[in-house]
């Protein structure tokens, strides 16, 4: 970081989430909101040029990470996914695309998973860990056009437009993308 | 209950799974409305999916991490810290709503619309729109009856068609409920509803079916598909 001070690791993320979704802990919000909101102001960057707008978005995205902390459980995934969740759903509304459509878990035609081993929750940190390695492992060109993607807001066409190439070439970029993250992640 | 309704009760499981492309423009927020509908309606009745759309998002938080920023990262601390309510504790207790038929999003959608109303294509087969916000696609809910087949019809772009009651199939697969059928420009076939009961699925595509049945064509701008 600019001021040399230690960056947080995902782990720490976690811990603190948990702090802040358990006990409404606002120091522990506090950090969190330090480490997230200049990179949250970036994703909201792409909605427009309109840099006030892009603020104020990025400061409702992280106060609805306030407000939903405790649905976030650190046993099901790492808190910077939880957080990139919600940031999206912030953009998309702004984005005025209409209604983002979800399932529901509370929905009683919900099909629910089968229960969770002792040892899941171990092995998603792992991911985390795994998911570093495997982004690595990708080529550049691939990593800008998943980037693309997931942080600028560019469904394949727009993908294809921007990097001047054809959308089959988008296309199966993201499919060799996918074939060696899984092949990693499930590998470990 | 109709039959179709029945058959809904036992334990959903699905074998034919939504496309890695679909699930991470879902997961990334770039997919429309309208494929969204059939995209998280099929994850209502899918763990797979589900477990796959989690490890999508995380390659979105592994970006969002990445992030490389300068800048005063404390800005709208001092705004925000007031803003710190307790956060309410019924978050989660928003009442949802489904029949036997259709989960979530998908019955919202319906009961919007005033619920399910049918109107006939003739040969027995029936559909219903359903109104989105999203002009790219169309949606709607097909009923075949039993053993008939699905109107004749070439696929014009992206097709998703979700199987909510009954099932269909061609000579190569069967479609029972929860499961996806994922097609594209090229495909033309010609599935039928399988004989023990009427098929009900959702709809998805990219531009208005272009039916080859010649009276069905010809009917076409009457009955608004």
């Amino acid at each position: 970081m600019a001021d040399g001070r230690k960056a947080l690791e995902p782990g720490d993320i976690n811990a603190l989430m948990a702090a802040v979704a358990e006990r409404q802990d606002v120091d522990a919000y506090q950090l969190l909101y330090k480490h997230f909101v200049p990179k949250v102001r970036a994703y909201m960057s792409k909605i427009g040029s309109d840099r006030a707008f892009a603020d104020e978005m990025a400061q409702e995205a992280m106060l609805t990470v306030w407000r939903k902390a405790r649905l976030f459980d650190p046993g099901r995934g790492q808190a910077s996914t939880w957080i990139y969740t919600i940031a999206r759903n912030v953009r998309i509304d702004a984005l005025r695309r209409g209604p983002r459509p979800t399932f529901d878990p509370n929905d009683p035609a919900f099909v629910p998973e089968d229960e969770l081993g002792a040892d899941v929750a171990f092995e998603r940190q792992q991911d985390a860990d795994r998911l570093r390695v495997a982004m690595a492992s990708l080529k550049p060109d691939e990593i800008k056009t998943l980037r693309l993607s997931f942080f600028e807001d560019m469904a394949h066409p727009a993908i294809a437009a921007a990097l001047d190439i054809p959308i089959g070439t988008v296309k199966s970029r993201i499919r060799n993308a996918c074939l060696k993250l899984r092949a990693i992640l499930k590998d470990a | 209950m109709s039959e179709a309704a029945r058959n809904t009760q036992g334990r959903v499981t699905v074998l034919h799974h939504l496309s890695d492309e679909l699930l991470m423009s879902y997961a990334a927020g770039t997919l429309s409305e309208g494929w969204s509908i059939g995209v998280a309606t099929h994850m209502s009745f899918c763990p797979v999916c589900r477990q796959r759309l989690s490890e999508f998002e995380s390659i979105g938080g592994h970006f969002l991490e990445c992030e490389e920023v300068e800048g005063d990262e404390t800005s709208g601390w001092e705004e925000i810290q007031k803003r710190l309510d307790v956060p309410s504790s019924n978050v989660t207790d928003i009442a949802v709503r489904s029949d036997a038929l259709m989960p979530q999003p998908l019955f919202s959608y319906v009961e919007a619309a005033g619920g399910l109303r049918w109107r006939s294509l003739g040969s027995g087969a029936s559909q219903m729109k359903v109104p989105t916000s999203d002009p790219s696609t169309i949606v709607r809910l097909l009923k075949i009856p039993a053993g008939k087949p699905v109107p004749e019809h070439g696929h014009s772009g992206r097709e998703v068609t979700l199987v909510l009651a009954g099932s269909f199939g061609d000579s190569v697969s069967v479609f029972n409920r929860g499961d996806v059928e994922l097609a594209d420009d090229d495909l033309t076939h010609q599935p039928k509803a399988t004989p023990e009961e009427d098929c009900i699925c959702l709809a998805i595509t990219e531009a208005p079916l272009r039916f080859t049945s010649r009276i069905v064509r010809f009917l076409q701008p009457f009955l608004g598909i």
